[in-house]
């Protein structure tokens, strides 16, 4: 159970992750806000209370991995990445300008404080099992962490690595679902059903559990939860909303869109008062 | 340091898959080096897989009948420095994973060795579902992939450990069966170099994989006809030795190719494109063209695509009609 301190501190830096956020989408006009925006939460338990990491030194063997497998999430985790040190806030502004270190997609090869590249859907998964299992055979106690969206998980690759997760009993690894309903074209549930995800988890032989992905509390103690639980891979199913946070931007379809300098500004103002 | 030939050429008594089995026992003492398989194992190694997962429990990782999952995994353990190789038939490991190996892969710089067994017309009676014409066509295109064709046992061991020893993305064409003897023990490669294995004047016949072997028939037969005809093997198609192509170009006047691929896209291509810039000679390609394969003996696929020694040697003719 987090104390009020903590709370409070994560719910402040969640402020801040999505002023950020926005401030970088402003710079160019537009960007994958929706999915940038719910995932917000989880990156604020990630990084303000769970990972294990140092800034000073990204790559510190004792670490932590996240890899954010819905790639262009990228602007909302290099936020998360600028507040906690890995580089100065101000490098935000430069997302997507000509010869970048913050691209549209998680890049390894760069920006400090990214563990792992994607971009392409459906890959991370993979990735991060690869990692926990690397970990496994070292004898290693780091934990690896994936965010994967709900959307993505219709890549039959995702449920390959979820048979393989669960066959090499990597317990080392905790993927957190960004389950906002929404992909690109509509409504998941109208495109490709994926639900009930805790289910198709728990039926791949996982550990998993279900939360409200913008309930700080609830977010940590299942992360805590999954941390006790030996002999399988932890899936946490976090119920999110695309565009959370953003009020001209929640309800709507919101995957990557324009983002105007006055609309940031709007939205910015109505954050920092809540 | 440089290549030993073999004097007699013979067949190797052992199949070509022997000579990865034996890199792998002698090498994965070395906890890095590790085997990630999608179920052909026992395809690739026979019975010797189960050798070296008695010897090296942690290091044989047989993932399933899942290759994506297999080159995503690979890729994230090189994260953690090790060494993987990943292998499945050369259709599986490029052009069903091409994604997975170029953004995970090389797009990422992981540090993973595909090999792609079963090159071409060795997949003989698994047929025109398991023939991959197209593998190296689809790997040259990424960037930073090297990309390796063995000839014979000798050479495909001191590349597997070449691939092991330079960080970064490999594609090793690699065919399972006895092969002619071309170099001895203790001869040095160096990828990016080809290994001139005949000398002539008249014509180079520049050629990877089992096209080496079939090459040096050719050259007998152009022997027989006064043709002194030089034989490239140009294992290292990805990058390809430009300096030795213009040379041989320059000295001869005429190159013929010969691969056991698609002439689109594979070594064929790679040479035409280096000599169209800068050394325009007579070049004829031998190996597939444009087309899919399909099921039989390699002597009759040979016939059937146009890669046999007569054929090479026809093409030979033809270029050098041309000067």
């Amino acid at each position: 159970m987090l104390t009020q301190e903590k709370t409070a501190e994560l719910k402040e830096f969640a402020k801040q992750i999505r002023v950020q956020t926005l401030e970088q989408m402003a710079t160019r006009g537009f960007g994958h806000l929706g999915g940038a925006m719910s995932m917000v939460e989880i990156l604020s338990v990630l990084y303000g209370s769970q990972m294990k990491y140092d800034p000073r030194n990204p790559k510190w063997d004792g670490r932590d991995w996240l890899v954010c497998s819905k790639g262009h999430a990228g602007p909302s985790l290099y936020s998360a990445l600028a507040l906690k040190g890995f580089f100065p806030v101000e490098e935000l502004l430069t997302l997507n300008q000509r010869g970048t270190k913050l691209p549209s997609h998680c890049d390894r090869n760069k920006t400090v404080g990214i563990d792992m590249t994607t971009g392409s859907l459906g890959q991370g998964l993979s990735l991060a099992a690869g990692l926990a299992f690397a970990h496994k055979l070292r004898g290693e106690a780091n934990t690896v962490y994936a965010i994967v969206g709900d959307g993505e998980l219709q890549e039959g690759q995702n449920w390959e690595a979820m048979m393989f997760s669960a066959q090499r009993g990597l317990d080392n690894l905790i993927v957190l679902v960004d389950n906002n309903h929404v992909q690109l074209d509509g409504v998941t549930a109208d495109i490709s059903n994926m639900e009930s995800l805790d289910a198709k988890f728990a039926a791949f032989n996982w550990d998993a559990q279900r939360v409200d992905g913008h309930d700080l509390n609830a977010l940590d103690e299942a992360i805590e939860k999954a941390k006790q639980q030996g002999g399988k891979p932890h899936a946490i199913i976090a119920d999110t909303e695309k565009g959370k946070g953003v009020f001209w931007a929640e309800g709507q379809f919101n995957h990557h869109i324009e983002v105007s300098r006055e609309a940031a500004d709007e939205a910015i103002n109505a954050i920092l008062k809540q | 340091m440089s290549i030993i030939l073999s004097k007699t050429n013979e067949i190797s008594e052992k199949p070509m898959a022997k000579a990865y089995f034996e890199y792998l026992d002698e090498n994965m003492v070395n906890p890095d080096i590790l085997h990630i398989e999608s179920d052909l194992g026992l395809a690739i190694l026979k019975l010797d897989a189960l050798t070296i997962q008695g010897k090296y429990p942690t290091q044989f990782i047989d993932v399933g009948i899942q290759e994506a999952n297999a080159v995503g995994v690979a890729c994230g353990m090189s994260a953690k420095g090790f060494i993987p190789f990943v292998h499945s038939f050369g259709t599986f490991i490029t052009r069903r994973v091409f994604d997975q190996v170029f953004i995970s892969g090389a797009y990422a710089g992981a540090n993973i060795k595909l090999i792609g067994s079963d090159p071409g017309i060795m997949a003989a009676f698994n047929g025109g579902t398991h023939m991959p014409f197209e593998d190296v066509a689809l790997m040259r295109s990424i960037p930073e992939m090297t990309i390796v064709e063995p000839s014979d046992a000798v050479i495909a061991k001191a590349l597997f450990k070449a691939a092991a020893d330079t960080y970064g993305m490999f594609y090793i064409r690699f065919m399972r069966k006895e092969a002619a003897t071309l170099y001895e023990d203790g001869s040095v490669f160096t990828v990016g170099k080809g290994n001139v294995i005949k000398d002539g004047g008249d014509v180079t016949i520049i050629a990877c994989g089992a096209m080496v072997e079939e090459s040096l028939q050719a050259v007998e037969l152009l022997k027989q006809e006064g043709i002194e005809a030089r034989l490239v093997d140009m294992f290292t198609i990805k990058p390809l030795d430009d300096e030795l192509v213009i040379k041989c170009a320059r000295e001869t006047g005429a190159v013929v190719t010969a691969e056991n691929h698609n002439i689109i896209g594979g070594l064929g291509s790679a040479v035409a494109e280096t000599l169209s810039e800068s050394c325009p000679v007579p070049l004829g390609r031998i190996g597939a063209r444009d087309c899919f394969g399909q099921v039989g003996d390699v002597g009759y696929l040979k016939e059937v695509y146009g890669m046999a020694a007569t054929d090479i040697a026809a093409k030979a003719k033809e270029v050098i009609a041309k000067k």
